[in-house]
Formats: structure tokens, C-alpha cells, sequence
């Protein structure tokens, strides 16, 4: 039992960031009809808005110490972030520490942007060529953005720890009467599953009870009924663009600390979250969650070693077992509607 | 009416020959016609560096270059000379190698079996390369090391730790300067027993590759030795990214100490989120939980951050040594790239410079009389202390140091310390050895191309 609850916790984070990836895709795929491979490379993006501030608090005064000496030698160049001089030690050091989560007010502009001048700049000469040619041409932009991002920040793991109050782990299994040390799981972890309910909640309710929302829902049903009404559909579908690349990145910001940002983190997510949209179904936004949750217990589940010995090299296929199982018995995907992609 | 004496198996024997025939790669016949193969002619010879310059590998793959360079800067007399100002053997003078001036061209193997032999490949076939070297992966070099035995090449390998490389996989043209699994267990394990006691319960969780299983083997064995039981070894997918679900486990399942036979990305991530669940701080069996990394290399260091703090491994060179090579060869480094060099610079570097001593040494490039120089050459000054070239597997015997993971880090390079210097005997093995192939395992014949 305790095996259970561990394999279910473990697979609720990795199934957020699914979710909230799969999520972004369909909202894209939806409203804009474009398969968006660039959308793993969005994700990553968002990771490195962490990075990039916390490069910028880091940004040092040098100072030279003549009573220590570097690897060469020469007097020590002794590193003082601005950040200590101008606001003190204490709050400096805090700000630093605090770096991956106030990375989000950093990444909602910045991603809004990227994901606005994408749409505008490439995607939107997409839109009437078939889903072949969008598919290449999302790909290799996320090539290229993977290796803008590598040229500046390399190809290593970058560390980005997660503020010290949420560093260790929460004895889980106490608190549902278990010994301790049986089911543990990180404070961290915690706060992504809950900040990622936050997020798919919030883009729920803006979708449902804002009348922004309600145009976007009417022209994701029927889009050339809705242009006829005298909307510009158009410039909502864009900003819905911008959003989900938002959501991509706020994704990407907080995962950081979990997975060390590298330029290709992106490519591993985004095979995983188009398999999630499927079997959620083209086009469903709750079908994307649901999946995204369903499929990150799966896979945490046959990581199991009970489950690895009985069935060597499990844990590699199952999503792609489950995807095949669920289209065989559901072609349109868990909660897929009927008529997206099947003219 | 006519009869032809054409039957379709005799028409498939003759189809399948020719057709194997023209599909032999070019390397293994146009060079029967020159004594050996890229037997140089002019008044330069060529070198290859096979190093990942793109994917995971990449920043490793860049540092190997950087030092391959810089040690052709030093064989054709550019900079200060670096190490050949302290190896123990004089015959290289600056001048190049046998008069002839040595160039190089790069490949990039993206740390891909198949891409790193393409890449060797073409180094050999259309640069027409005398000597490969690098490699940031066991996977690459094997793959790499039998192409050069194919094509009358020598392999000068780069960063691989498989216990394969000079072990089952062994081949008369390939040499390995680094160190391999089996020494990083024989050094570990007294460290190990004199920081957390004999009475231990391991958990291995290991990259499911070549290295991985190779590098697994040897620590059990080691930690074994020393009376450590092994409670668990966990295969996982290289590049997972998140190890969670291979993590969680390991706290309830009674073991105190956890292994990871993990590199590079892996590495960090899999480190990383063992420190995040917390088995740093606990207890178990009445002992404080310990995380061992085997295999370090300082740009693994940085990537993990404060986690590797207090944390043991093993390496084969690091910068902050303090003999006489070491300096100069850190000197050179930082002055020409303002940081110092990784291990896997280092064992670049010198491969490089022994090639060019084993020629100078041998008077001819031809690859067996190379061999043969180098089989048994005993040297010092390239900041390993006394070492070995072994005859029987082209394998590098040396010192092998234990590392920590630094508590108070003084500065962005100051991630690692040395706790021990393990002496060469201690990690020396038969060339026989079960781990390596056993009585089986054979270089084979030296092979020129010719």
C-alpha cells in the first residue's frame, strides 16, 4: 500500500508538468489549429527566465583580495553580488534564494512576448498548409531556439535550487499513519503539483467566466460564425497563443529546480505531452489534464522494481503502451471531440 | 533456342559477393598500396580529435578540445611548452613530430556510437588522419577503438571509464590513459570503510549501459570486499531526466548508503533529486544516509551545485594537484582559456603528447612500430606520478584520486577536494582479470592498414 502512495505521489509532478504542457498545446491546437512542436522548446525557455535571473541577481562587483590567491596565482578576484550591496546581506541573499520563484514575474512578460512574436512572425503563414508543414516548421524552430539557448548558457545542467525554506521533504507516510521515513516526498514537489492546480484552474475560469473566454470557447466551436459576428477572432486567437506559451514557461520556470535546466530538456517533454493530447483526446483542454495526471502515474508506477522485474524495460514504453491501448478502444482519445482532425 | 548456364542461386552467390565487394568501405582496400595507412608525406601530419561538440556531452567534449590544441601548440614549439617541460621523457623538442608539423581537424560525435564512427571515419578516409583521439563516452570509444583497429589507425582514447575499453573490448591499436571502473571501486572502498564503517546496506541505481553495468560490477565488488552488502541495484533509462520514481524507494528499502552509477546530466539530476527527497538528513539502521558518486568530473561538480557537497567519488586527474606537471599544464590551461582545465582535458592533453613521444621515440608513424613504443613505456611528469603504459591492455596504471564534494567552496572552480591519493598498486589488477574479459580477452594483432 505504502508502494502505491509513493508511486502516486511521485507521479502527480511529473504528471503537472505533462499537463500543463499538453494544456498549452491544445489550447494552441484548438483555437489555432496549429501542431505546435515548438511547444517543449517553450517549456524550456520558460526554465531559463530562472536561469537568466538568477545570472542577474548574481551579477557581482569584483573586488581584489591580495591575501588570497586563484588557481593561477594571481590575487583573488572576490565576487560581491550588487544585490548584498544595495539592499544589505540579508535581503540580498534572499532575493537570490527567492531567484526560481520570483523567476515567474520575469517569465509571464517575457513569454507572452516570445509566443506573440512566434505566432505572428511564423505560424500564422502556417495556418492553411496542412498539419505536415507546420509540424517541420515548429520542429525546426525548436531546434533553432535550443541552440540560441545553448550558445548563451551551454550545454550543462544548470543548478537552480529552489529557495531554502522548501528544500527536504515531508514524511508523508506519518501523517496517514505509516512509520516514518516509508513515504516521503519532497517540499518542493509539493508546491509544483499545487502551483500547477493554480494554473490549470486559473485558465479554466478565464476560459469559462470571462467573456474574453467565452468569445475564444465560441470560435474554437465555430470560428467563421464568430468572425461573421464582427469579432476579431484572430487577435484573441493570438493572445490565447501568447498564453499558452505562457503556461509552457511558468511550467518550465518552476519545474527547475526538480530538473537542472539544459538546452534540451524541452525535446524530452515534448514527444511525452503530444502523446498526452492524444490520449486525451485533439482538442479536449480537460482531457489534456486528466491524461497528463493519468499518464505521470503510469509511468511513475512502472518505474516500480516490482513492476520492472515482472515486465523488463516497462517503464520506457508504458505511455506508448497506454496510447495504443486507449486509441485501439477510443480513437478520439479519452475525451476527444468528434470532428477535430478527422476531415 | 539457347541455354545459358545461369541458375538464380548461382546469380544470388555472385550478386552477393559483388555486392559486399563495392560496399566495403575504401579504408580497408585503397591503402594496401602505401606502407601503412595515411603514412604521411609531406612536411605535416594530421591528428583528428573525435570529441562531442554538440548534445550532452558537449561542454566536456569543448574542454577535451581546448587541451588538444593546446597540445599541438606545444609539439610545434607555440607557448610555454606546458608538460613537456616536466615529462620524463626528452625527445619531443618542440619541433613537431619527426620534422613534420603537426595539424589537426575535428570531428563531432554528438556522443553517438554510430556518428562518432562516421566521424572517425571520414577523419580518416578524406582528412586522412594519422591518430584519433577523445571520445567523452565508453559507448563512443569502443565503437571508435574498433574502427581504428579496421582501418590501421591508432585510437587514443578520451574520457572512458567502461572497464570494457581495455578490457573484453580491447584492441592492439587503441590506448586508454584514463582510468577505468574497477580502479575507481579499489580506491573508493577504503575511503568508504574508514568514513561510514563496514557494517553498510547499498542501493545502486545504474546507468543501463556498458559503463553503467561495468562500473556497478566494480563497486559492488569493492564495497563487498570491505563488508558492505548490497541491497538493490535499480537499472535506469539513460536520460531519464527525473529519477523520482527510482528514488523514492530507497529509503524503506533498508538500505544506508545509495550509489550513483550515474554520469553527466544523469548525474546532476539524479544527485539533485536525491538530496531534494531528503536522504541526506535521514537516518536509517541507526546511521546517517550517505550518497556515493564514483565517477566525478569538475564540470559534473558544477552542474550539481551545493549538493555534491560532503559527497565521495573518484577521478583521474584533477587541477588542484600540486606536482610539477599538474602546474604547468594548469598554467598553460588558464592562461590561454582563464579557467582551469577538467580531467577530461587532461587525459586529452597527454594522450596527445605520448602519441607524439611514441613516434619520435619508435622514428617512424607506421602504427605498429607506435604500438610497440608504447606497450610497457613507463613515464612521469604528466601530473599522474609515476605510470604505466600495461603491454597486455594498453591500459594506463597510475594513482587514482578520491574526491569530496567541498563543504565551503571558496570560489566557482573550488567544487572538489582531494582526500586521498590512491597508489597505483593499489588499483592495479591482472590483464585476466574477470571484469575485463577474462582469459579470453585478447588485443588481437596490431593492425597498419597495409
Amino acid at each position: 500500500m505504502d508502494a502505491i502512495i509513493l508511486q502516486i505521489l511521485n507521479g502527480l509532478d511529473k504528471g503537472s508538468a505533462y499537463a500543463l504542457i499538453a494544456l498549452g498545446l491544445t489550447l494552441i491546437f484548438g483555437t489555432l489549429g496549429v501542431v505546435n512542436f515548438a511547444h517543449g522548446a517553450l517549456f524550456m525557455i520558460g526554465a531559463f527566465c530562472a536561469v537568466a535571473l538568477q545570472r542577474l541577481f548574481g551579477l557581482s562587483k569584483t573586488t581584489i583580495d591580495e591575501s588570497q590567491v586563484d588557481f593561477l596565482g594571481n590575487p583573488l578576484k572576490v565576487q560581491t553580488p550588487y544585490l548584498e550591496s544595495w539592499f544589505g546581506h540579508d535581503f540580498g541573499q534572499a532575493l537570490i534564494d527567492w531567484s526560481v520563484p520570483l523567476a515567474i514575474l520575469l517569465a509571464i512578460p517575457v513569454m507572452l512576448a516570445v509566443g506573440y512574436v512566434m505566432e505572428r512572425g511564423l505560424i500564422k503563414h502556417f495556418y492553411k498548409r496542412p498539419h505536415a508543414d507546420q509540424i517541420l516548421v515548429t520542429f525546426g524552430l525548436a531546434i533553432v531556439l535550443q541552440e540560441i539557448v545553448k550558445y548563451y548558457f551551454g550545454a550543462n545542467p544548470i543548478p537552480t535550487p529552489s529557495p531554502a525554506a522548501f528544500r527536504g521533504s515531508l514524511d508523508f507516510g506519518v501523517l496517514v499513519g505509516f512509520d516514518a521515513n516509508v513515504i516521503i516526498y519532497p517540499y518542493w514537489r509539493l508546491v509544483y503539483f499545487l502551483f500547477s492546480g493554480v494554473i490549470i484552474a486559473a485558465v479554466f475560469a478565464f476560459l469559462q467566466f470571462t467573456t474574453f473566454g467565452m468569445v475564444v470557447r465560441a470560435g474554437m466551436a465555430d470560428r467563421e460564425t464568430v468572425g461573421l459576428l464582427g469579432i476579431d477572432i484572430d487577435r484573441r486567437f493570438t493572445l490565447m497563443f501568447g498564453i499558452a506559451a505562457a503556461v509552457a514557461g511558468l511550467a518550465g520556470v518552476m519545474y527547475t529546480p526538480i530538473l537542472s535546466p539544459t538546452y534540451s530538456m524541452g525535446m524530452d517533454f515534448l514527444v511525452l505531452s503530444f502523446v498526452v493530447v492524444v490520449v486525451g483526446g485533439m482538442g479536449s483542454l480537460p482531457g489534456a489534464v486528466m491524461s497528463g495526471f493519468l499518464l505521470g502515474i503510469l509511468q511513475s508506477f512502472a518505474s516500480m522494481n516490482e513492476v520492472k522485474s515482472l515486465l523488463p524495460g516497462i517503464d520506457q514504453i508504458i505511455i506508448y503502451l497506454v496510447a495504443i491501448i486507449i486509441l485501439l478502444t477510443r480513437p478520439r482519445g479519452l475525451m476527444g471531440r468528434k470532428g477535430v482532425m478527422e476531415e | 533456342m539457347t541455354k545459358n548456364n545461369f541458375s538464380r542461386r548461382g546469380v544470388l552467390k555472385t550478386g552477393a559477393f559483388a555486392g559486399a565487394g563495392l560496399a566495403m568501405p575504401t579504408i580497408f582496400t585503397a591503402s594496401s598500396a602505401s606502407a601503412f595507412t595515411n603514412a604521411p608525406s609531406g612536411s605535416s601530419v594530421k591528428f583528428g580529435f573525435n570529441v562531442p561538440q554538440t548534445g550532452p556531452y558537449s561542454e566536456e567534449g569543448l574542454d577535451e578540445l581546448r587541451a588538444q590544441q593546446l597540445a599541438v601548440e606545444h609539439l610545434n614549439g607555440e607557448g610555454d611548452g606546458g608538460m613537456l617541460n616536466t615529462f620524463s621523457s626528452k625527445v619531443l623538442d618542440g619541433t613537431g613530430i619527426l620534422g613534420k608539423k603537426v595539424e589537426f581537424v575535428t570531428g563531432d560525435t554528438q556522443t553517438k556510437s554510430d556518428v562518432a564512427r562516421a566521424s572517425a571515419q571520414s577523419m580518416i578516409q578524406k582528412d586522412g588522419v594519422i591518430m584519433i583521439n577523445g571520445g567523452s563516452s565508453s559507448g563512443v570509444a569502443v565503437a571508435v577503438q574498433g574502427l581504428c583497429q579496421e582501418a590501421g589507425i591508432i585510437f587514443m582514447a578520451g574520457l572512458t571509464h567502461s572497464n570494457d575499453t581495455t578490457g573484453k573490448d580491447r584492441k592492439a591499436n587503441g590506448f586508454r590513459h584514463f582510468f577505468n571502473a574497477y580502479m575507481s571501486g579499489a580506491a573508493l572502498a577504503p575511503v568508504l570503510l574508514n568514513a561510514y564503517g563496514p557494517d553498510r546496506n547499498a542501493y545502486h541505481l545504474t546507468a543501463d549501459y556498458t559503463w553503467g553495468w561495468t562500473q556497478q560490477e566494480s563497486i559492488q565488488a569493492s564495497t563487498e570486499a570491505i563488508g558492505w552488502k548490497t541491497t538493490n541495484n535499480v537499472l535506469t533509462p539513460v536520460g531519464a531526466g527525473d529519477f523520482s520514481s527510482y528514488i523514492a524507494p530507497v529509503l524503506n528499502s533498508g538500505a544506508d548508503v545509495l550509489v550513483l552509477n550515474h554520469y553527466g546530466a544523469d548525474m546532476v539530476n539524479s544527485l539533485t533529486q536525491a538530496v531534494q527527497f531528503g536522504l541526506r538528513d535521514k537516518m536509517v539502521n541507526g546511521k546517517q544516509f550517505e550518497i556515493v558518486v564514483p565517477l566525478y568530473s569538475e564540470l559534473m561538480a558544477a552542474g550539481a551545485g551545493a549538493n555534491i557537497q560532503g559527497v565521495y567519488g573518484s577521478m583521474n586527474w584533477n587541477w588542484q594537484l600540486q606536482d610539477a606537471g599538474t602546474q604547468a599544464f594548469v598554467k598553460s590551461f588558464g592562461e590561454k582559456y582563464g579557467f582551469p582545465p577538467s580531467n577530461a582535458a587532461q587525459t586529452c592533453y597527454v594522450q596527445t603528447l605520448l602519441y607524439a613521444d611514441a613516434v619520435t621515440r619508435a622514428g617512424a608513424f607506421n602504427p605498429c612500430a607506435v604500438v610497440e613504443a608504447l606497450e610497457g613505456f613507463e613515464f612521469d611528469g604528466m601530473g599522474n606520478g609515476p605510470t604505466l603504459y600495461r603491454a597486455d591492455d594498453h591500459q594506463c596504471f597510475k594513482d587514482v584520486l578520491v574526491m569530496k564534494g567541498k563543504e565551503n567552496p571558496a570560489n566557482q572552480y573550488d567544487t572538489l577536494e582531494v582526500v586521498e591519493v590512491t597508489p597505483a598498486a593499489q588499483v592495479t589488477y591482472a590483464p585476466d582479470h574477470p571484469m575485463f574479459g577474462g582469459a579470453e580477452a585478447s588485443l588481437g594483432e596490431c593492425n597498419d592498414g597495409a
